[in-house]
């Protein structure tokens, strides 16, 4: 229990770090480039090195340049369906989570299984 | 457009958006370590780039936009929509930065302090992610 609220903590102040950061620039599109910030991997690789180790940690980032790919595709996908639809953010975003999900374990299956 | 700084954003901010962000971070950083601890560190490390706190910065940027324009007597939606748009194509750029963060961890760990990877990782994921930028502004 302890564990998950330090990282719940160092995670959600890094989150907000990396957030204000990317607030203050302008144009919206350099911003934005803080949105696919290494925030939650920051947090988690700390305690994971803390915790279990070079080994751990290192898988944990090999799976992550999948977890990246996905991010790409989600992000694209927002992208092009908010400018040509105008669809709402919400739902999008919410929505496409699904596809996140969907590439992030399709890539691990067939590269990294 | 040149790259500019505007620390006014930080004061316009409302204390609740701050509030959003740092609950969405620490949700899916304690989840991530739940989720590695149940199914090991290849699935965990999937959502090192999980984009968990997206659908919260994207919903408050288009409420943003919106009020910005309704309050000058325009209607705000397809700006709205527009502004989300572009903050998502970065996003993208940033999404290649993010796969470069996770190549050099991957890489370097077993070699170098662990604390040298980290911020080698994080300056990887700056230059990477801004030449990429770059390189589609000019394009």
């Amino acid at each position: 229990m302890k564990e998950i609220l330090l990282r719940f903590v160092i995670g959600g102040a890094v989150v907000s770090g990396f957030a204000i950061l990317g607030g203050v620039f302008k144009p919206k599109s350099f911003a934005g480039l803080f949105g696919a910030a290494p925030s939650v991997a920051l947090a988690t690789l700390t305690l994971t090195l803390a915790s279990d180790g070079r080994a751990y940690a290192a898988r944990e980032a090999r799976s992550m340049i999948v977890g990246a790919v996905a991010f790409l595709v989600y992000a694209t996908l927002i992208s092009s369906l908010t400018m040509r639809r105008k669809w709402k953010a919400l739902p999008v975003t919410s929505g496409l989570m699904l596809v996140w999900l969907g590439v992030a374990f399709a890539l691990w299956r067939v590269c990294l299984r | 457009m040149k790259i500019q700084v505007d620390l006014s954003a930080i004061i316009e901010t409302r204390w609740y958006e701050y509030a959003v962000r740092f609950l969405f971070g620490g949700l899916i950083t304690a989840a991530t370590g739940i989720i590695a601890k149940k199914y090991g560190p290849d699935i965990g490390g999937l959502f090192l780039a999980f984009p968990a706190i997206f659908p919260a910065a994207a919903t408050l940027m288009e409420k943003h936009e919106k009020e910005k324009k309704e309050k000058l007597g325009m209607e705000g939606t397809k700006r709205a929509a527009e502004a989300v748009s572009t903050d998502a194509a970065g996003a993208s750029i940033g999404a290649i930065g993010l796969s470069v963060f996770g190549l050099v961890v991957w890489k370097t760990l077993a070699v170098y302090p662990a604390w040298l990877v980290l911020l080698g990782a994080t300056v990887a994921w700056c230059a990477s992610s801004f030449l990429l930028w770059e390189l589609r502004k000019r394009m």
